[in-house]
C-alpha cells in the first residue's frame, strides 16, 4: 500500500516537472530551429547585401534595413497612441470612475483585446485609411501612420486592464495618508498613486508594445508593405518584417536563400520580443520584491 | 493528488495526436482531388470544380490559394494533385522538382489579359506601354507629366509571391527584354489581395494598379494601352486578348505530376475541354482557342 502511494507521488511528481519543464524545451526547440533555418543567411548572402536599402527577393536584394525600419515606426507610432490614452484609461477606470461605470467599463475593453486582427485591419482599410488620406493630404492612406493607430487600438486593452489592476493593487492608506495631508485628487493620482503602481504600468506597456511589434494581420493589409526608408517614414508606406515574412514564406522552396533570410527575419523578431518580455517581467519581479519588503 | 490526476487525461490529448505520423494530405484515394496555388485562377478553379461536381458527383475537389509559388511547392512536396500558376514553373523549380522524384506536367488552361487601372475620376485614358513601365521603375512620378491633374502617382501591385507580379515585371516594366535589370520603384505599394487593389484604387485618385481582367470590379477605369506611341490604344476585353491586339494577356497554367491518370485525367480533359472552357469565359478570363 505503502510503496503503491510512493510510486504514484513518484510517477505523479514526474509527469509535473515535464510539464514544467516543457514550456522551456518548446521555446528552446523553436529557437533552435530558427537558428538552424536562419543563420545560414548570414554565410550565404554579404554583409553588404543584408545591410542594403532594398528589400526586393525576386533580384536576390535582400536589404532588411528598410523592414527593421518599418517595424521601428509603426511600433513607435503606437506606442505612443496607446501609452497615453491608455495610462489615462486605466487611471479614469481605477481611481475616478464611479463604481457602476467601472463595472461597464472593464468588461468592454476586455472585449476590445478579443476582436480579432483581421476585423481591425479590414475597418482599418475600409474607413481609416481613405480618411488619413483625405485629412492629412497624402498621396495614399496605406501609410505607417495607419498602421500605428490600428496596432495602438490593439495594444490599449492590455495596456488598460493590466495597469488598471497595478493601480488597483496600491494599498487604500497609500491614498487615505495623500488625502489627509491635503492633496487633491490629483495630486494623489499623479504624485503618489501612480508611482507607486509604476512598475506594474511599466509591464503593461511592454506587454502592449510587445503585441504590437510582434502583430502581422492587420499591419499587412493597412501599411502599404513598400519597403523604404525615409525621414518623414510615419506618414508614408512602410513594410515591417512581419508582414514580409506572412507575405512572402508560402512562395519559398524550403531551404532556398530567400527561405533562410526570412528566418534570419524570424530571428530578429524573436530576439526584440524576448528582450521587451525579460525587460517587462524582471520589472514584475522587481515590483513584488519590494512589496514584500515593504510587508515584512 | 487527485487534482494532477484530473490533468492527465486532457494531457493526454494534446500529446497523443502528435505522436501518429502525419497524414500525406496528398489524394492517393482516386475520388479525391487538391488544386492549389495561384490566386489569379483561385476563382476559376472554384468555378471549373463546382460545375464539374454536378458532371462526375463521385469526385470531391478541395480547391485553395495561395500563390503560384505556393501551388508549385506543394507539388515538388506532393502535397497536391494539381498545381495552379499563373506564371510558368521556373527551371530551378523542375530542378527541384526531379530532386524530390517529381515530374512537372504542363497544361495551358487558359489566358488572362492583365488591365491597368486608375481612379474613376483621373482623366487619363489611354498610356504607353513604355509610359507604364516608366511609372512603375520610378522615372515618373506625377500625372501631370502625363498630361493628367497635378497629382502625386501611387503605385500599386500584387505582393512579389504573385505570378501576376513577376509577369508584369518582366513584361510590362522591363518590356520583355530579359537583359534589363530595372525592378519596380521601392515605395511602390504591395497589397497582398486582389481586393485591396481594388479598393486603394478605387478610392484613391492619386493611384494606379493593374490586375488580371476577371478581377477588375467596375470600381475602377481601365486604361487603354499600346506597344507603339502612335497607337492603336486597346482596351482590355476577352475580345481584344482573344485577337491578340491587347498587349498584355498571359497564359495560366496547370501542373501535374507526370501524365495525369484516372480521375485527375478525367478533369483536365474536360476543363479543356469546350464545357470547361465555357466556364472561362464567363469568368471573365479568355478561353483558350
Amino acid at each position: 500500500m505503502v510503496r503503491n502511494r510512493k510510486l504514484y507521488e513518484a510517477i505523479i511528481q514526474f509527469l509535473i516537472r515535464v510539464c514544467g519543464y516543457s514550456a522551456v524545451l518548446f521555446v528552446a526547440a523553436i529557437f533552435i530551429f530558427l537558428l538552424q533555418a536562419g543563420l545560414p543567411a548570414l554565410v550565404e548572402i554579404a554583409p553588404s547585401s543584408l545591410l542594403g536599402l532594398r528589400w526586393y527577393p525576386i533580384t536576390t536584394q535582400y536589404g532588411l534595413l528598410p523592414l527593421l525600419y518599418g517595424s521601428f515606426i509603426i511600433t513607435f507610432g503606437a506606442a505612443i497612441f496607446s501609452i497615453p490614452f491608455g495610462i489615462a484609461t486605466a487611471v479614469f477606470i481605477a481611481e475616478v470612475a464611479p463604481r457602476w461605470m467601472r463595472e461597464v467599463l472593464k468588461p468592454f475593453v476586455e472585449i476590445l483585446a478579443g476582436l480579432p486582427s483581421v476585423v481591425l485591419g479590414f475597418l482599418g482599410y475600409l474607413v481609416l485609411a481613405p480618411l488619413i488620406r483625405t485629412t492629412l493630404n497624402l498621396p495614399t492612406g496605406l501609410t505607417a501612420l495607419t498602421g500605428s493607430i490600428l496596432l495602438a487600438a490593439m495594444a490599449l486593452p492590455t495596456i488598460v486592464s493590466v495597469a488598471e489592476d497595478a493601480l488597483d493593487a496600491v494599498p487604500k492608506s497609500y491614498r487615505d495618508g495623500a488625502l489627509a495631508l491635503g492633496a487633491t485628487k490629483w495630486q494623489t493620482i499623479w504624485r503618489v498613486t501612480l508611482p507607486a503602481a509604476r512598475s506594474g504600468v511599466l509591464t503593461a506597456v511592454m506587454l502592449g508594445v510587445g503585441r504590437a511589434i510582434g502583430e502581422t494581420m492587420a499591419v499587412m493589409m493597412v501599411t502599404g508593405n513598400a519597403a523604404q526608408i525615409r525621414w518623414d517614414g510615419l506618414f508614408y508606406p512602410a513594410r515591417t518584417m512581419t508582414a514580409t515574412i506572412a507575405a512572402e514564406m508560402g512562395e519559398v522552396a524550403s531551404g532556398d536563400v530567400h527561405y533562410r533570410v526570412l528566418f534570419l527575419i524570424a530571428i530578429i523578431l524573436f530576439l526584440i520580443t524576448f528582450i521587451v518580455n525579460l525587460i517587462a517581467s524582471s520589472m514584475l519581479i522587481r515590483a513584488k520584491k519590494r512589496a514584500e519588503r515593504m510587508l515584512s | 493528488m487527485r487534482r494532477a490526476c484530473r490533468f492527465l487525461p486532457v494531457i493526454l490529448c494534446l500529446i497523443l495526436p502528435a505522436c501518429s505520423p502525419p497524414e500525406s494530405s496528398s489524394a492517393t484515394s482516386s475520388n479525391a482531388i487538391t488544386d492549389r496555388g495561384s490566386d489569379t485562377l483561385v476563382n476559376l478553379a472554384l468555378a471549373w470544380a463546382e460545375t464539374y461536381a454536378k458532371i462526375d458527383p463521385s469526385v470531391s475537389i478541395s480547391v485553395s490559394g495561395g500563390g503560384s509559388g505556393v501551388g508549385i511547392t506543394s507539388l515538388i512536396e506532393k502535397t497536391t494533385d494539381i498545381a495552379n500558376a499563373s506564371r510558368a514553373i521556373k527551371p530551378e523549380e523542375v530542378q527541384s522538382a526531379k530532386d524530390n522524384g517529381v515530374e512537372p506536367m504542363e497544361f495551358i488552361v487558359a489566358r488572362d489579359a492583365i488591365g491597368v487601372i486608375v481612379n474613376p475620376a483621373n482623366p487619363i485614358n489611354q498610356l504607353t506601354l513604355q509610359q507604364v513601365s516608366d511609372i512603375y521603375s520610378g522615372k515618373t512620378s506625377n500625372w501631370k507629366d502625363l498630361g493628367g491633374e497635378d497629382r502625386p502617382i501611387v503605385r500599386v501591385s500584387r505582393e512579389v509571391t504573385s505570378g501576376t507580379h513577376v509577369y508584369f515585371l518582366e513584361s510590362v516594366i522591363r518590356l520583355g527584354n530579359s537583359k534589363d535589370t530595372t525592378i519596380f520603384a521601392a515605395d511602390t505599394l504591395l497589397l497582398p489581395s486582389s481586393e485591396g487593389i481594388m479598393s486603394e484604387v478605387g478610392q484613391n485618385p492619386n493611384a494606379i494598379g493593374y490586375d488580371g481582367l476577371g478581377y477588375i470590379t467596375p470600381t475602377v477605369k481601365k486604361i487603354r494601352l499600346s506597344k507603339d506611341p502612335a497607337g492603336p490604344f486597346i482596351e482590355p476585353t476577352v475580345a481584344t486578348a482573344l485577337d491578340g491586339t491587347y498587349p498584355i494577356s498571359r497564359d495560366l497554367y496547370m501542373y501535374t505530376n507526370g501524365e495525369p491518370t484516372g480521375k485527375v485525367k478525367e478533369y483536365l480533359d474536360w476543363i479543356l475541354g469546350p464545357e470547361g472552357q465555357k466556364v472561362v469565359s464567363d469568368l471573365g478570363f479568355v478561353p483558350i482557342s
